[in-house]
């Protein structure tokens, strides 16, 4: 389900729309999923505190965050773009690629709340197809 | 049997009691077809879904939204008994409808993403976790009857 021109130029629309809310998203999103699905935390057994509005939870929100802006603005070659943090995540971090999907799916319930009037269902396939994307190009050198 | 807390089903109550079952079902079903569109194989009798804004507003599908949204209130009503209580539906839907259950989750999913922007800030995480907890629970009593 590979990205169109429209996908590509809806998430970009998107993105100036939100930019000013991108690390709160980015927070939310990853606080919820360590509340909503709680074998997510198994990655951050390292962590002292994994409450939603911790520090270190709201740090690595941003972190997350603002690879995925990066990877707005190079939506046109996301292979290229993910290619380092996918290494990153095969050798390294080993996440399991199912938590992507978790995770993308708390960035779009945060999305759908904070902006409701913007997150219209055309809005929201792109982001998701996106998201989907992302996940995909992250996983790419796992295997 | 599904072990509640009392946040989970107060919660749950709280949420169907202010909910607006006719808006939020149509919002729910015609995301679910225009997010995933294979979705609109079941309803090839609807007539024109070609795009966003056909489906949002297709009556058929308004009234459909409404009726899935209605269904979920037997689970509401009946928090402690939801596998029996869908017993019946969940035939219907394996051998009558031939839905795949994967899309009982998409449409979870959708659902989850309205009332999420309907609460706002009021959707706490705690407040999803137990909302989706509700309707995983649902979507394993339709799918109980599968064979």
């Amino acid at each position: 389900m590979s990205l169109t021109a429209k996908d590509m130029s809806v998430v970009k629309a998107l993105w100036g729309k939100i930019s000013s809310k991108v690390d709160e998203i980015g927070a939310e999103a990853l606080g919820r999923m360590l509340v909503v699905y709680p074998q997510t935390k198994t990655y951050f057994s390292h962590w002292s505190d994994l409450s939603p509005g911790s520090a270190q939870v709201k740090k690595h929100g941003k972190t997350i965050m603002g690879a995925v802006s990066d990877a707005v603005s190079k939506i046109d070659d996301l292979p290229a773009a993910l290619s380092q943090l996918s290494e990153l995540h095969a050798y390294k971090l080993r996440v399991d690629p199912a938590n992507f999907k978790i995770l993308a799916h708390n960035i779009i319930v945060v999305t759908a709340m904070l902006f409701p009037a913007d997150f219209t269902p055309e809005v929201h396939v792109s982001l998701d197809k996106f998201l989907q994307n992302l996940a995909w190009c992250l996983a790419e050198k796992y295997r | 049997m599904v072990e509640w807390t009392e946040f989970e089903r107060a919660t749950i109550q709280d949420i169907f009691s202010k909910m607006d079952y006719e808006s939020v079902g149509h919002n729910a079903l015609t995301r679910c077809l225009v997010v995933y569109p294979w979705t609109q194989r079941y309803f090839g009798k609807f007539g024109n879904l070609y795009n966003a804004a056909a489906i949002a507003g297709n009556p058929l599908v308004a009234a459909h939204g409404a009726v899935v949204l209605h269904g979920l209130d037997k689970a509401v009503k009946n928090m402690d008994n939801i596998k029996a209580t869908y017993a019946e539906l969940s035939v219907l839907h394996s051998e009558k409808l031939h839905v795949d259950p994967d899309n009982f989750r998409l449409l979870a999913d959708c659902l989850t993403i309205v009332v999420a922007g309907r609460l706002g800030n009021g959707f706490t995480a705690d407040v999803q976790a137990a909302f989706q907890k509700f309707l995983a629970v649902v979507i394993s009593a339709l799918t109980k009857q599968y064979h």
